[in-house]
């Protein structure tokens, strides 16, 4: 028998070629699922990533400081810290005629952004305005503007302030991520550790690490035996008792901070009852929340079914037989689940584990509602910032270092179980 | 997960020790909740049980509504109490959250259901990284959302208003909506659209006719998802808006922080019965749907 190929290109009923027809049709279909997403995208980039990425880039931005004082600036450069215990006379110079001729806004806010780098700049400032305005009303002009400063005020003569320009003197820098892990810079522009004094994010960082770990293992340990049970029981059951996982989800934030606070505090529930138990005397009460342990109470119970959803999807799957097998095949009970059971719930714990973890860093309305003095975590030092001291430099910074924290587990959590695979209740 | 009749005596009190701790644990995750309901129809100004309350017979002396008339405006004699306040705030307060939170969930809905139609076919170019940015709100604290958003939203002169309020919330909502109507759409015959179109249905018709009624739980969960979340929202509203433009959770944080009340605690329980509500009804949505789509209800 003959077979006959054609070797002439398969064509539609339109005359163009198929491939093409079919390409075009594929184009068309992605164009089209592409433009369904397009709105939400759209949005979400700006009304959420561009405040992102500006709080970014005004964790490195100093440029405000540097448009009110630029000549003084570029004069301080050029001081020789080695060889002169002051700067040179232009700086003086420069700032004298910046102080004088300055919008008073704008050197408003330089003095406050002044004051982060070292406190006593905006007093000093202000009081040299003064004296300077007054100079240039009655026409004269200086012979030392060096000398006319410290007489003004002796701080002018004091080189630590003059150091502290270090600070500032880039319209781009990287010192507000130092100041965030309490460093700063030097005379010599070299970074070194901030006073003892001015020390506090180094601690509050550390804290929120060692808060987060803690709430990690607890949610654990809390968490595994009862997603156990969940997973094993007939479903009829376990749908009822799922009531008492997701109910606590659903429920508000704020009203689970509320119930612990009423649980925990002196008068509370279980000091009441502990005293009624006759555990502890009626003057002994035990104070449980407005620290870090009530922080970490409170966060257990927050997070805890953010834990236990994740094992209880995945121990639903592992099939009981293997328990029994292991068992058959002469295991005991205790080998049989550290050596068959347990490894095939890695995934659940890995992604139960770095979720309450992840979400446990950036914890901010519970830590500082309950944590009182030494529970705090370090949203408390943004929100801080953000709205008490306006440094929003700072509070960029740290936002950001956080932000990169939360990415490199994020990459962790796609890398193991897969950003897709979010499931909600 | 009965224990086996050959179990030794270590087992069964492994066993039981387990069936304990799992109950406690339960209790542990409960109890706050329904702990503070009681206390909310306390006689007494401060946050406790107080003995007539535990005191058996019962004292009806105990007991009493007047929070929950504090909550919803009523300043009467036999409602003021010389340490708690007593206003409209409450209620100004759940009028802006219903108000903020149905527009926010509007808006939601609407775009991350069409979102998640288009991130479902199968010709969608990129899908890992849309996807990523397009839950990214829900990942990034809630602080640090607040201090870009602050930041970007002051210089164009949104903070401090119901709109920067809303658009925010939008965009931490949308999420969820996404991932629950991109679940519902698991599993969802394709064919059923191209036999709708065959017979020549228009797009929306489709849309509609066919679609929409298949994956309607998915969206109201969604939607029920993004509405409590604009509702318990509250380090947004505590940057973004201005000191009158208050909410329930932003009243329940100044309770907490200023005057603690028992009137709190009459919010927290309508709050937990709303979570009741809403709860149920997204359990009875979610099986409804894996009905409609054929999945044997496990």
């Amino acid at each position: 028998m003959e077979v006959t190929i054609s070797t002439a290109e398969l064509l539609t009923t339109d005359g163009i070629p198929l491939k093409q027809s079919l390409r075009k049709a594929e184009r068309r279909n992605k164009l089209r699922a592409f433009l369904l997403v397009f709105p939400l995208l759209l949005f979400i980039i700006v009304t959420f990533v561009m405040p992102i990425g500006d709080m970014l880039l005004r964790s490195v931005d100093d440029s405000q400081i540097n448009s009110v004082f630029p000549n003084t600036f570029e004069e301080y450069k050029n001081w020789d810290k080695g060889a002169d215990e002051l700067p040179p006379e232009e700086v003086y110079k420069s700032l004298f005629f910046e102080l004088a001729n300055g919008d008073k806004r704008q050197i408003g806010k330089a003095l406050t952004r002044m004051n982060y780098a070292k406190s006593g700049w905006k007093s000093l400032i202000k009081k040299t305005t003064r004296e300077i305005k007054k100079i240039v009303k009655k026409g004269e002009e200086p012979v030392s503007y060096k000398d006319t400063f410290i007489k003004i005020n002796k701080f002018w003569g004091d080189p630590t302030y003059w150091y502290s320009f270090n600070q500032m003197v880039n319209d781009r820098s990287s010192i507000y991520y130092w100041n965030a892990l309490d460093r700063t810079f030097d005379e010599d522009g070299d970074v070194v550790l901030q006073d003892e004094k001015r020390r506090m994010y180094i601690k509050t960082w550390l804290r929120t690490f060692k808060v987060s770990v803690y709430v990690t293992i607890f949610c654990l340990i809390l968490g595994f035996p009862v997603a156990h049970l969940l997973a094993n029981l007939p479903l009829r059951y376990s749908n009822l008792l799922m009531i008492f996982v997701l109910l606590p989800f659903w429920t508000s934030l704020l009203v689970r901070t509320t119930a612990w606070i009423v649980m925990l505090q002196q008068n509370g529930v279980i000091n009441g009852i502990l005293v009624w138990l006759g555990v502890i005397s009626d003057d002994g009460r035990i104070q449980m929340v407005y620290n870090e342990a009530g922080t970490l109470i409170a966060m257990t119970q927050i997070l805890l079914p953010f834990m236990i959803l994740p094992l209880y999807s995945v121990m639903r799957v592992i099939p009981k037989s293997h328990m029994r097998a292991a068992q058959n095949l002469g295991a005991k009970p205790a080998m049989a689940f550290w050596r068959v059971y347990l490894p095939q719930t890695i995934p659940g714990i890995s992604a139960g584990g770095l979720l309450v973890f992840v979400l446990a860093i950036g914890y901010f309305i519970t830590p500082e509602l309950v944590g009182g003095k030494d529970g705090k975590l370090i949203g408390s030092w943004i929100a801080y910032h953000l709205k008490t001291t306006l440094n929003w430099g700072l509070c960029a910074a740290l936002g950001g270092i956080l932000l990169g924290i939360m990415l490199i587990f994020y990459w962790l959590y796609n890398k193991i179980v897969g950003i897709d695979n979010i499931k909600l209740g | 997960m009965a224990l086996p009749s050959y179990a030794s005596p270590v087992q069964r009190t492994y066993y039981y020790f387990y069936l304990f701790f799992c109950t406690v644990v339960f209790f542990f995750l409960i109890a706050p909740l329904f702990a503070i309901i009681p206390i909310s129809f306390s006689v007494s100004p401060f946050m406790v049980f107080t003995e007539g309350m535990l005191a058996w017979p019962p004292d009806p002396e105990a007991w009493s509504i007047r929070w929950y008339k504090n909550m919803i405006g009523d300043c009467s004699a036999d409602v003021v109490s010389s340490t708690v306040p007593c206003s409209t705030k409450w209620m100004v307060g759940t009028v802006n959250s219903f108000y903020i939170g149905i527009i926010a969930t509007v808006i939601a809905t609407a775009l991350g259901t069409l979102a998640a139609l288009g991130l479902s076919r199968p010709h969608m170019p990129y899908k890992g990284l849309i996807m990523a940015i397009l839950i990214s709100p829900m990942i990034v604290p809630l602080i640090i959302t607040a201090a870009g958003m602050f930041f970007f939203y002051a210089r164009i002169n949104l903070v401090y208003t119901f709109t920067g309020v809303i658009l925010a919330h939008v965009a931490l909502a949308t999420p969820f909506v996404v991932i629950t109507v991109t679940a519902t759409l698991v599993g969802f015959d394709m064919n059923m659209v191209k036999a709708a179109q065959s017979l020549g249905a228009k797009p929306m018709r489709t849309f509609f006719k066919v679609i929409m009624p298949l994956i309607l739980p998915g969206i109201i969960s969604g939607a029920l998802f993004a509405f409590i979340t604009s509702f318990d929202e509250v380090v947004i509203v505590m940057f973004m808006a201005s000191i009158d433009q208050l909410t329930i959770p932003k009243q329940m944080w100044a309770g907490i922080r200023q005057e603690i009340s028992p009137v709190i605690l009459c919010m927290a329980t309508c709050l937990v019965l709303l979570s009741i509500f809403l709860l149920t009804t997204v359990e009875l949505l979610r099986r409804r749907s894996e009905k409609l789509r054929g999945i044997k209800a496990r």
